[in-house]
């Protein structure tokens, strides 16, 4: 199993049958491929629709049923479609449960940036800003570190998505938790130790006494 | 009244300098017809409303590939790198709006309110130049509300009276725009006869809507 599909993995165990759930592009998107048996989850897909299916058969792509990256899905049984501001306000107004995202960096305090590189990357906030704001909890699932660097770190540098929003993070090395008292960890991959966690971690961690190592 | 029009008179009501809404959300939704007749013609100098720029050659991103935009609000241009070739190089003024924000900007705009109130954007540099309200204990950013001189929108099926249906996900932004504009131009993929849409299945209503195009009538 590579990196992502053990987080997306992982994160998938933390979703909750009957809870409303919006994953972000790419890795995030994962997510949906392992969802428990007998765990039911309605994806909410921010261009306007509740209850994302399975991507569609080679041929059968309906052009008029996209999901937010533009990519061709279907619809489940029981979906319904919306228009743009009535599915934004599904997401501030508190009715999307847990809000899957990736993040280039995220700190101590449980802010977030995932949405520009000033002067490299200006893709533009597109929903993550009110997903981030609004859903009740905010998943993060990436990478520990990028080209070696930690992406967990003490303060952010580059330009916020939402300032303290984020609740789990979610890498091939560890599971942390963003308490008012700063970033605990909870949980560890197999073989991999705390120490080396620790190292590849800029952000000062707090250890669950009762540590546990991912089970999957 | 008459609102079909045959689509080529779209480019004589698009003038130069005016700000126009598109709806459609990375082109599902869009009104293609109508952004090729507009990529074809010389209309320039305009500012752009919609949810995201497209794709240099799918959607609205023709015309920011024909350099047809002074300004550009939107919320995502990741999709369409000659929009941030043109932001990086000073070409073109680009205002990136949260999504949700942008939806409730345009909402307000077309209901006649003074704008909204969101904490999406707090501690963030959205908040910059904006006025923060405090409301029982909870800070939030006062947005603006949005119009346009004129909106282009896409309908799955629209009637010769200008009600539209939207099939799947192609509603967006359209019927947002649809009130918030002081011309609208609903490209229609089907024209149905007045009172072949069932009324409990009209998204928007005829009133907004003051042209019709397109369809395979």
């Amino acid at each position: 199993m590579d990196n992502k599909e053990f987080i997306a993995r992982k994160i998938a165990e933390e979703l909750k049958d009957g809870e409303v759930v919006n994953l972000g592009i790419g890795l995030p998107s994962m997510v949906a491929n392992y969802v428990p048996e007998g765990v039911n989850v309605i994806l909410h897909s921010e261009n306007g629709f509740l209850g994302i299916g399975a991507a569609p058969e080679a041929g059968k792509e309906n052009k008029d049923i996209v999901n937010a990256g533009g990519q061709f899905v279907t619809v489940k049984k029981g979906a319904g479609f919306f228009d743009s501001a009535t599915s934004f306000g599904i997401i501030r107004g508190g009715h999307v449960d847990v809000a899957v995202l990736g993040a280039l960096e995220v700190d101590e305090k449980g802010n977030l940036a995932n949405y520009m590189i000033p002067g490299k990357m200006v893709p533009g906030m597109g929903g993550a800003m009110d997903l981030v704001s609004g859903a009740k909890k905010v998943i993060i699932a990436m990478t520990h570190t990028s080209k070696g660097e930690s992406k967990i770190l003490k303060k952010c540098s580059l330009p916020l998505t939402a300032t303290g929003k984020v609740n789990l993070i979610i890498t091939e090395l560890a599971v942390i938790e963003v308490t008012p008292m700063g970033l605990l960890l909870k949980e560890i991959a197999p073989g991999v130790t705390v120490e080396e966690v620790l190292k590849s971690t800029e952000a000062n961690l707090m250890v669950d006494h009762n540590l546990k190592t991912i089970a999957l | 009244m008459d609102k079909h029009i045959d689509i080529n008179a779209v480019a004589d009501i698009v003038k130069d300098g005016m700000t126009i809404m598109v709806g459609g959300f990375l082109g599902c939704g869009s009104p293609h017809k109508i952004i090729d007749i507009l990529t074809k013609s010389n209309v320039s100098n305009l500012t752009l409303i919609c949810n995201d720029t497209g794709f240099s050659d799918y959607g609205i991103g023709k015309m920011v590939v024909a350099k047809q935009f002074k300004k550009i609000i939107v919320s995502h241009i990741g999709t369409n790198a000659e929009t941030g070739r043109q932001l990086n190089l000073g070409e073109t003024e680009v205002i990136l709006v949260p999504q949700g924000t942008l939806a409730e900007q345009i909402r307000a705009g077309g209901a006649g309110l003074g704008g909204v109130l969101t904490q999406t954007g707090l501690g963030t540099i959205v908040e910059e130049g904006k006025s923060k309200i405090t409301i029982m204990e909870k800070e939030y950013l006062l947005e603006l509300p949005l119009r346009a001189d004129l909106a282009i929108i896409g309908g799955s099926i629209v009637d010769m009276q200008g009600n539209v249906f939207y099939n799947g996900a192609t509603r967006n932004f359209n019927p947002l725009m649809a009130t918030a504009a002081d011309i609208v131009i609903v490209e229609a993929e089907k024209i149905v006869e007045i009172g072949e849409i069932d009324p409990s299945h009209v998204i928007t209503n005829s009133i907004f809507v003051d042209y019709i195009v397109g369809g395979e009538k």
